[in-house]
């Protein structure tokens, strides 16, 4: 067993266990702070995926973003919120929750058969990829990221900032106050 | 050494939780959580492959894509729970039951 092989078990496992609390457990709160530590460990496996960029994005834009935005959407939206998350009953797989539970468990059963049948790692331009070396981290990922956002992703780059604006816009309309109405 | 599939079994059972907290929670908030438990699956994925296109850097690309499309989502899911809070005084979905005021 490589170090490598080590960080990834032990990542993998901070993710699924800390997604697992958040679908198990009662407290609002306490599921949005685990969430917290979901997005870490999916950091760490992006590292392990040689893509560093990615996992600093993620940290800043879903830890530092998307993590306070919920927070404070449920602060702002008081007592209610809380009361309706206790109330849930206390065993984890409840009569109630079965469904859920067999349509998860179904499709996780369709899905790992979908990953095994389709054999990924003897893709031909996966094979091609190890066999001329490509896979080790080249020295400027970071350089390579740039320059391709500036000339094969200028397309896709533009929709999204102007998608980005639009969403912006949206959210602030629509959290308006209703009397400020003019 | 660690291939595409254990990435893909990693993302797969992320996937299929993310599925579970869609469909049992009773919150808008945890629902959301969910949602994007799904999306950080799929990000997963392309990161993944992501690996192996160091020329072109397609997929890691597509994932900040998807990271930044996630945020825009997030930032309008919650304007509309806060909306829907003030006018039904819970976020419960099951008992959102109006389009009309």
């Amino acid at each position: 067993m490589s170090v490598v092989q080590i960080m990834f078990y032990i990542m993998a496992f901070i993710t699924l266990g800390s997604a697992l609390v958040v679908a198990m457990g009662k407290n609002l709160v306490r599921s949005i702070f685990m969430f917290f530590v979901t997005l870490f460990g999916l950091a760490g496996l992006y590292v392990l995926a040689l893509a560093d960029f990615v996992a600093v994005t993620q940290i800043v834009i879903y830890v530092g973003g998307i993590l306070v935005l919920i927070l404070f959407a449920f602060m702002l939206s008081g007592k209610e919120a809380l009361a309706t998350a206790q109330q849930q009953s206390t065993p984890y797989i409840t009569l109630k929750n079965l469904p859920a539970f067999l349509l998860a468990a179904l499709f996780l059963v369709v899905m790992l058969n979908v990953v095994f049948k389709a054999d990924v790692n003897n893709l031909p331009w996966v094979k091609t990829a190890i066999a001329t070396k490509n896979v080790v981290p080249v020295n400027g990922t970071i350089n390579d990221i740039g320059i391709s956002l500036m000339t094969r992703y200028l397309l896709p780059f533009e929709v999204i900032s102007i998608l980005l604006m639009i969403a912006l816009v949206g959210a602030a309309h629509l959290s308006r106050k209703e009397d400020a109405k003019a | 050494m660690i291939g595409l599939n254990d990435f893909m079994i990693v993302s797969v059972v992320l996937f299929c939780i993310g599925l579970f907290i869609i469909v049992s929670k009773k919150n808008a908030i945890q629902i959301l959580i969910g949602i994007e438990l799904m999306l950080n699956a799929a990000i997963l994925n392309l990161v993944a492959f992501g690996k192996y296109d160091r020329i072109n850097n397609g997929g890691q690309m597509f994932a900040l894509f998807a990271i930044v499309l996630a945020a825009a989502t997030t930032a309008v899911a919650l304007a509309i729970i806060l909306n829907v809070y003030r006018q039904y005084k819970t976020i419960d979905p099951d008992k959102v039951n109006q389009l009309k005021d």
